[in-house]
C-alpha cells in the first residue's frame, strides 16, 4: 500500500517536534532551520499549519531538473534528490509551485522531503496526530467519516421512533 | 555537548560585543540557565548595587537542554537584580527565543553598563552587533517585533523586547518574546529599559548537539510518553491550560479575593478555563481559539484567545480583535479575583495590554486590587486616580488602568510602582500583599499552608514557581499532603525548591514536574551533557543554586525579618471555605525549614552547609 503524509492543521500546536525530528534524521543535529517540514504560524488567527512536499505524481521539480538528480522512489512514491547528482542550479525551486524544495547554502544542494524511506520521522514525532502517514488512496477517510456521521444524524431518531 | 560553550558579552557603555568561552567548571556545578547565570551575576556584581544602575548586569541564559527535542526544551531565563524587589531575579520564558539563542551559538548573553542611546542587539549565528533603536523607542513589544523582522527582511528572526512599560520604569515591567511569552516577574523589563536596551533579535541556524544522541532520543521519548499518559500534562493542561485550576482552587478556599480580603470568589467560574471554552450566546464563538505550545513542548498549555468584537474594550480597535495570548491562571486570578472583576473578555483585554506593553499581569492586577482597597477606605480618592472610581469589581477601572500603566501615564504611573511602594505612599503598608516587594500569585496561604512558607522564603519575593507545593497539597503530586496542616511543610517546601532550581537550570519547563520526577529528568540531562547526572546530583545542584541565591539576597541587605507574610495572612482568619477560621501558621514552619536548610536561626547558611555544597 502506498502511503502519504496527511496534515490536519487543526490539531497542530506549533511545538515544532516535527522540525526537530526531521532535522535530526537528515542532518544529525536539532536544527529547525534545516527541516524539510515547516510549521507556519498565522498568529492573528490562532492557526498553525505544518507544510511539506506532497510528492506530486507528475512532479514539477523532477521534470525541471536538468541533470535528472530527482527520481521516483517506487516503493514510497517519494521524489528523492540525489546529493551526488544535484548541481545546485535551483531550477527545481523555481519549478515547484508550492515552495517545498529549497536550496541549502551549506551543502550547495537542494533539500526536500523524501518520506524518510517510508517511515517519516515527523509523523512519529508529532504528539497530536496533526501529521500522520496513511493510505495514500484514503487521506480523506477521517474527514468523510465526520461528515458521514452528521449526514446520518437523523436516522437514529427515526429508528427509535419506529421501534 | 548540549552547552554551546560560548557566552556573548555585550558592553553597552562601549557598544561592543565579545565572545568568550563558557566557564565549564561552573557549568558542571550549576548546570545552566538559572543556576549558571546566577553564578556569573554573583561573581561579577556587587549585590548592594541599585537594580537600575549601569553597574547591575542582566543575563539572558539558556539551559543545556534548550534547543533539543526534549519536551518543553525551549526555555530561557533573565537573571539580574530585580527592579521590583531589590532581590535576585530570575524570570523564565518559553516561546521560541531560547531555542534561537542556542542555535545562534550562545548559552548566554551578558549585558553590562548602559547604552548612551536606545539600541537593540542583533545576533545572527555568532555575529552580534548593536543597532540604533531610536525609531523603536516608544513602540510596543508587538510593534517592535514586527518592525525588526521587517527591517531585516527576515520573518524568522525571534525577538525579545520591552514595551513602553519597560522604558518608563514600571517596577514590574516584563521582557516579552514571540508576542505573548514573557520573562514576566520581578521587573526584569525595567532593568532592560534602564540600560537603553529596547530588544534582542536573534536568528540562529547552527543546530544543537547532544553528547549521546542514541541515549538522548530514547530518554526523551520515554519522557514524552510519561507526559502524554499523565492526567494533568496529557489532558488537563492541553484542554484548559493552567486555568484548569481556577474552580479547583476556589473550592479549596484558597483563591485570594479582593486584595486577599476573601479566599473564595463568587465570579470564579466566569473567568475560569471552563468559561473560556463556553460558546457565547451573541456570536456562537468561545473566548478560546486554540491551545498552543512553546518550542518542543508536547503539553501545549498555552491559550490563544480572541475577544468578542462587540465588547467595549475592542469596538473600533481592530488591533485587539485579533487572536493573541489568552489568560493563564495566575493572570486570570490577578486581573479578575484580586480586583473583583468577573468579565472574561475584559480580563483577556487587560492581559493583551500586559503583553503588548510588557508588564507582569500578576503584579499589575494585585496592585490594582490594593489600590481598590485604598480607595474604598478613603486613603485615595478620585483626585489621585484622575477621576477613576476605583472600587472593587469596576471593570472599566481595570482596563483603563491597564492602558495607563502600560504607557506610564496618569494614575497608571502610580500603579506601576507596585503595591508595596503604592501602599507605603498612601500610608497603609499593611494593605500591600507581597513578600520582598513582589506581589503574591494566585494561592491564598491560609488555605494552602505550605505556600505561605514557600512565599516567605522565595528568593525572588512572593512566587508560586519557586516551590509549588500546591502540586502536593491540592493535586497530590508526587504525593498528597493536607493543605490545612503545617506539619512536615518545611521539608516539603525545601524539596520543591531544590528540585525546581535544578529544573530551571536545565532548559525545560517546570510544568513537566506535574508528571516528571527527577528520575525522569536525570536520564535526559545525562544523555545530553558530558559528566554524570543523576537525580541526586540534580538535587545537589538545586540546593547549591538555592543557597547561592540566598547569599546574594543576604548580601543585598535582606534578613530573616524579610522571610515573612503580610499581617492579613498571619492575623485575619479565612472567612469561608475549608480554611475558615485559619491563618497561615508560618511561625510553626519557618524554624524547621531553617534547620533543614542547614541555616542558623537567623536564616544564614552555616559554614558547614556552605562547605557541603562547595560554595
Amino acid at each position: 500500500m502506498q502511503k502519504s503524509l496527511h496534515i490536519d492543521p487543526g490539531k497542530c500546536t506549533n511545538c515544532l517536534q516535527c522540525e526537530l525530528a526531521c532535522s535530526y534524521d537528515n542532518e544529525g543535529v536539532f536544527n529547525p532551520a534545516k527541516s524539510r517540514i515547516k510549521v507556519f504560524t498565522f498568529h492573528d488567527e490562532g492557526r498553525f499549519v505544518p507544510y511539506t512536499c506532497t510528492q506530486c505524481a507528475e512532479a514539477w521539480c523532477m521534470q525541471a531538473c536538468p541533470v535528472d538528480a530527482i527520481s521516483l522512489d517506487a516503493a514510497t512514491g517519494a521524489k528523492v534528490v540525489s546529493e551526488w547528482l544535484c548541481v545546485g542550479c535551483k531550477v527545481c525551486t523555481i519549478a515547484c509551485p508550492f515552495g517545498t524544495v529549497n536550496y541549502n547554502a551549506d551543502s550547495g544542494k537542494v533539500i526536500k522531503c523524501d518520506l524518510c524511506g517510508g517511515d517519516p520521522e515527523c509523523a512519529k514525532a508529532c504528539p497530536t496526530e496533526a501529521i500522520t502517514y496513511i493510505d495514500a488512496n484514503w487521506t480523506g477517510l477521517d474527514r468523510m467519516r465526520q461528515w458521514a456521521a452528521r449526514t446520518d444524524a437523523g436516522s437514529g431518531a427515526g429508528a427509535s421512533a419506529s421501534a | 555537548m548540549a552547552w554551546a560553550r560560548k557566552v556573548l558579552r555585550v558592553d553597552l557603555n562601549a557598544g561592543t560585543c565579545t565572545d568568550e568561552a563558557l566557564n565549564m567548571d561552573w557549568a558542571r556545578r550549576y548546570l545552566g540557565q538559572r543556576g549558571l547565570a546566577t553564578k556569573y551575576l554573583v561573581e561579577e556584581t556587587d549585590p548592594r548595587v541599585d537594580p537600575l544602575a549601569p553597574e547591575n548586569k542582566m543575563i539572558m541564559a539558556t539551559g543545556p537542554l534548550t534547543g533539543t527535542c526534549a519536551s518543553t526544551a525551549g526555555r530561557y531565563s533573565v537573571i539580574t537584580k530585580g527592579a521590583l524587589t531589590g532581590a535576585i531575579a530570575c524570570s523564565n520564558s518559553g516561546g521560541f527565543f531560547g531555542n534561537e539563542m542556542k542555535n545562534a551559538g550562545y548559552d548566554m548573553i551578558i549585558f553590562e553598563g548602559k547604552s548612551p542611546k536606545p539600541v537593540y542587539l542583533l545576533v545572527r549565528n555568532g555575529d552580534a552587533r548593536l543597532v540604533d533603536a531610536g525609531e523603536l523607542w516608544g513602540a510596543s513589544c508587538w510593534d517592535t517585533e514586527e518592525r525588526i523582522k521587517a527591517a531585516h527582511q527576515d520573518p524568522l528572526i525571534r525577538v525579545a523586547s520591552i514595551g513602553v512599560a519597560g522604558e518608563r520604569g514600571v517596577k514590574y515591567a516584563a521582557i516579552v518574546n514571540d508576542m505573548h511569552r514573557a520573562a514576566g516577574r520581578s521587573g526584569v523589563g525595567a532593568v532592560m529599559g534602564s540600560k537603553n536596551l529596547k530588544a534582542v533579535a536573534i536568528r540562529g541556524t547552527l543546530g544543537v548537539k547532544v553528547d549521546d544522541f542514541a541515549a538522548f532520543m530514547a530518554a526523551t521519548a520515554a519522557g514524552k510518553k510519561v507526559l502524554a499518559d499523565n492526567a494533568v500534562t496529557g489532558q488537563g493542561l492541553p484542554t484548559y491550560g493552567t486555568q484548569v485550576l481556577m474552580n479547583v482552587v476556589n473550592e479549596t478556599g484558597a483563591l485570594p479575593t479582593r486584595n486577599h480580603q476573601g479566599v473564595q470568589f463568587e465570579g470564579a467560574h466566569a473567568i475560569s478555563g471552563e468559561a473560556m471554552h463556553e460558546k457565547r450566546a451573541s456570536d456562537g464563538k468561545s473566548n478560546l481559539i486554540t491551545n498552543n505550545a512553546c518550542f518542543a513542548c508536547t503539553i501545549a498549555c498555552g491559550r490563544i484567545s480572541a475577544i468578542e468584537r462587540t465588547h467595549y474594550t475592542v469596538v473600533d480597535r481592530p488591533q485587539y480583535q485579533k487572536a493573541s495570548g489568552g489568560l493563564e491562571y495566575e493572570a486570570a486570578w490577578a486581573l479578575g479575583a484580586a480586583t473583583g472583576v468577573s468579565d472574561l473578555d475584559a480580563c483577556t483585554f487587560a492581559n493583551f495590554i500586559c503583553n503588548e506593553q510588557g508588564f507582569d499581569p500578576i503584579s499589575f492586577g494585585a496592585t490594582v486590587g490594593a489600590a481598590m482597597e485604598l480607595f474604598e477606605i478613603g486613603a485615595i480618592t478620585t483626585k489621585e486616580t484622575g477621576g477613576i472610581e476605583l472600587k472593587f469589581g469596576n471593570v472599566h477601572a481595570l482596563t483603563e488602568l491597564a492602558e495607563l500603566t502600560g504607557r506610564g501615564e496618569g494614575f497608571g504611573a502610580e500603579i506601576g510602582l507596585g503595591s508595596k511602594r503604592l501602599c507605603e505612599k498612601y500610608g497603609h503598608p499593611e494593605l500591600s500583599m507581597q513578600v520582598k516587594g513582589q506581589e503574591f500569585p494566585a494561592y491564598d496561604s491560609r488555605g494552602i499552608q505550605g505556600m505561605g512558607l514557600a512565599y516567605a522564603t522565595s528568593n525572588r519575593g512572593a512566587c508560586h514557581l519557586r516551590g509549588y507545593t500546591v502540586a502536593s497539597e491540592i493535586l497530590g503530586v508526587p504525593e498528597k499532603t493536607d493543605p490545612l496542616a503545617t506539619e512536615g511543610k518545611g521539608g516539603l517546601v525545601k524539596a520543591f525548591q531544590d528540585a525546581t532550581a535544578a529544573v530551571d537550570s536545565a532548559g525545560i519547563c517546570v510544568f513537566t514536574t506535574f508528571a516528571w520526577t527527577l528520575d525522569d529528568i536525570a536520564p535526559q540531562i545525562d544523555a545530553a551533557c558530558e559528566g554524570e547526572w543523576t537525580p541526586e546530583t540534580l538535587l545537589e545542584v538545586g540546593e547549591r543554586v538555592w543557597n547561592l541565591e540566598r547569599r546574594y539576597n543576604l548580601g543585598a541587605g535582606f534578613t530573616d525579618k524579610d522571610d515573612t507574610l503580610p499581617k492579613r495572612l498571619l492575623k485575619e482568619a479565612a472567612k469561608t471555605g475549608p480554611a475558615k477560621g485559619l491563618v497561615n501558621g508560618l511561625d510553626k514552619m519557618l524554624p524547621e525549614y531553617y534547620q533543614l536548610r542547614g541555616w542558623t536561626t537567623e536564616g544564614i547558611p552555616t559554614n558547614e552547609t556552605l562547605q557541603r555544597l562547595a560554595l
